[in-house]
């Protein structure tokens, strides 16, 4: 992937802090959507408000950072009167979980046409760091001073139930395995959800333990466990642990699809 | 051939929408607009274009603003509380600069409040319902013609001025049926195309930027943050944004003469009404009723941005009765542009003015 082609020079320095995650998202969807044959002129980049919103305005192509929550309706919008442009959705957990659950539910309800990357960096970093709906049990943010409460919304459990055809889920650790995901999504007709969790040193990091950027990373590469081994888990009749995050690829299917071209 | 039919106001609506080339509907299911959506449910399919029912009034004027930037003409249809849902992005299609059309049913609120019984009591909200600083066009039918022309003439509109638009209607002439002719043609006026190599966010001669639509190699970064010409976020820039929100402003405000769309009546009268939507009715029945007796009528099919200069057409004026389905929300606003007494005849509840009531008003002048 050539950044001279994809990325607004004119806009640097961009306003992510030293050690975030989104950088390394933003390119494994830009590697994925190149190796798609996708041009900067057929391709979209739609997102709400947010750390992660803030990428499409790094990036060469026609593109609509909206409202707080709201990017997956816009995005049917343009998806819908123009089924030939390709639509790609950066948001975060905040964006997508909290304030835009209902969009989420029925975007993917309707399975319309077009890719979500979500960075879940667990907090909300660009208000400086509060508890958002996939802050983990116990963590301490500046709304949850005490540790939170609230159990974690599972964002890819949520898009295969409410009927996704593509849901992979990897981390900024996993590199690869994050672009291949972003591109079997953007192959699939319908609605793709990759969810990629990321690190968040400045918001998240810093009140929980996890000060150093390659300490959150390495939190982020311990923390999961591959789907796959999960079934075999399972098969064995070994007990899974349950503080682990399922990664890999939840569901590939082919259900009817809302503004595929034609 | 021009032809004649018997038709329910949301219909006319909608069929006005479709022939102003209206390619994209996004709504929601709310009395008493819903008519509106189920008519565009069944003719959009086939006529090339797009309906799709949102989730909600957020999603629904999303959808269309996502759609507006694709090049289509978008519009959506709703009521009290959908419209209040829509005040953020409203907001948002201002300061990108998206041409839509919003529809407004109204009925009697505060919030679930009368959903059957006409009002007008949004007339307010529109113009300044969403946060910070802006200016929009509204139009406001007084009839089932008027619901067809002004909602076709709303798009015109939208796209020369690149502002969402309010068709500012009501229960009453929603659910109205009467006789409307439809027109071979409407007048269109498309949006100007970005001149390529231009900055996308720097107004022209008029304040108005030319539209860079998506997908035709623009690469166009559209944002509700203050922004730059460039489009490029610039939100800590005091001098950007005051240019951006003057701008914004001025682009509607000084071409409301321009915009204005009205109707005068007994232009030497004393004694004046200003009207828009149904009032209109009662006052042109009352000056049928009674003829030569010294009033004059001023009716604005066009509200926002207010036509002032209008008032002082009426040069022999000595006072002006404002009758409205509100508690004098536009009454408010010739009281700020006149010296003359004005007389605000509130109405709420959901019923109309009757003839009886205004020419009452009329027997009591000194």
């Amino acid at each position: 992937m050539s950044f001279e082609d994809w990325f607004r020079e004119d806009r640097l320095p961009h306003i992510y802090c030293t050690g975030c995650g989104n950088g390394t998202v933003i390119n494994c969807t830009l590697e994925a959507v190149e190796q798609m044959g996708w041009t900067v002129d057929d391709t979209v980049f739609i997102s709400g408000i947010g750390c992660s919103s803030r990428a499409p305005g790094y990036i060469k192509t026609d593109s609509l950072h909206t409202t707080h929550g709201r990017a997956l309706a816009f995005a049917t919008g343009v998806k819908l009167a123009n089924p030939r442009l390709h639509v790609v959705v950066f948001t975060g957990d905040g964006d997508l979980a909290a304030i835009g659950g209902n969009h989420f539910i029925h975007a993917c309800r309707r399975n319309i046409d077009l890719t979500v990357v979500c960075m879940n960096n667990m907090i909300y970093g660009m208000t400086g760091g509060q508890g958002s709906p996939c802050t983990p049990v116990g963590a301490i943010s500046t709304t949850t001073p005490y540790g939170a409460a609230e159990p974690v919304f599972d964002l890819s459990e949520l898009a295969v139930t409410a009927g996704a055809n593509y849901v992979a889920r990897w981390t900024s650790y996993h590199v690869r395995e994050l672009t291949k995901a972003v591109q079997a999504g953007l192959e699939t007709p319908g609605f793709s959800f990759i969810e990629a969790l990321t690190q968040c040193p400045t918001a998240y990091g810093r009140r929980n333990k996890l000060r150093q950027v390659s300490d959150m990373v390495q939190y982020l590469r311990t923390s999961v466990i591959l789907v796959q081994k999960i079934q075999r888990m399972r098969e064995r009749g070994e007990p899974v642990p349950e503080d682990k995050i399922p990664v890999g690829e939840f569901v590939r299917r082919n259900r009817p699809a809302m503004g595929v071209q034609k | 051939m021009s032809k004649i039919e018997f038709m329910q106001g949301n219909t006319a609506c909608a069929e006005g929408a479709l022939a102003a080339g209206c390619r994209f509907f996004g709504g929601y299911p709310i009395t008493p607009s819903t008519e509106i959506a189920e008519h565009m449910a069944r003719r959009l399919p086939k006529t090339d274009g797009v309906f799709v029912q949102m989730e909600d009034e957020i999603a629904s004027i999303a959808a269309v603003i996502g759609a507006s930037w694709t090049g289509a003409r978008a519009m959506t249809a709703t009521s009290g509380p959908g419209f209040s849902l829509m005040m953020e992005n409203i907001g948002y299609a201002v300061i990108t600069e998206t041409p839509c059309v919003i529809v407004n049913i109204q009925r009697g609120g505060p919030s679930t409040g009368q959903p059957t019984m006409g009002a007008q009591g949004d007339m307010l909200q529109c113009r300044f319902g969403s946060h910070g600083d802006y200016s929009t066009i509204a139009l406001s039918p007084s009839s089932v013609q008027e619901m067809y022309d002004l909602t076709a003439k709303a798009f015109n509109l939208a796209d020369r001025f690149r502002v969402p638009v309010f068709v500012m209607s009501d229960e009453v002439t929603g659910h109205m049926r009467e006789r409307i002719t439809i027109p071979d043609r409407v007048e269109i006026v498309s949006r100007r195309p970005l001149e390529k190599g231009t900055l996308p966010f720097r107004g022209g001669d008029d304040g108005v930027p030319g539209f860079p639509e998506f997908g035709m190699g623009y690469g166009v970064h559209v944002t509700g943050l203050t922004h730059d010409e460039r489009g490029y976020p610039e939100a800590t820039d005091p001098h950007i944004h005051a240019a951006l929100v003057q701008r914004l402003v001025s682009k509607v405000e000084s071409a409301r003469h321009d915009i204005a769309d009205y109707e005068m009546v007994n232009p030497d009268a004393e004694t004046v009404f200003v009207t828009y939507g149904p009032p209109t009715r009662t006052v042109k029945q009352v000056m049928h009723d009674h003829p030569g007796e010294g009033v004059g009528h001023l009716h604005l099919r066009i509200v926002w941005p207010f036509p002032e200069r209008l008032l002082r057409l009426f040069t022999n004026a000595k006072t002006f009765i404002v009758p409205e389905m509100n508690m004098g929300q536009i009454a408010r606003e010739v009281e700020r542009h006149t010296d003359l007494p004005v007389i605000s005849v509130p109405k709420l509840g959901g019923e109309l003015h009757t003839p009886g009531e205004l020419q009452k008003l009329l027997e009591a002048r000194p």
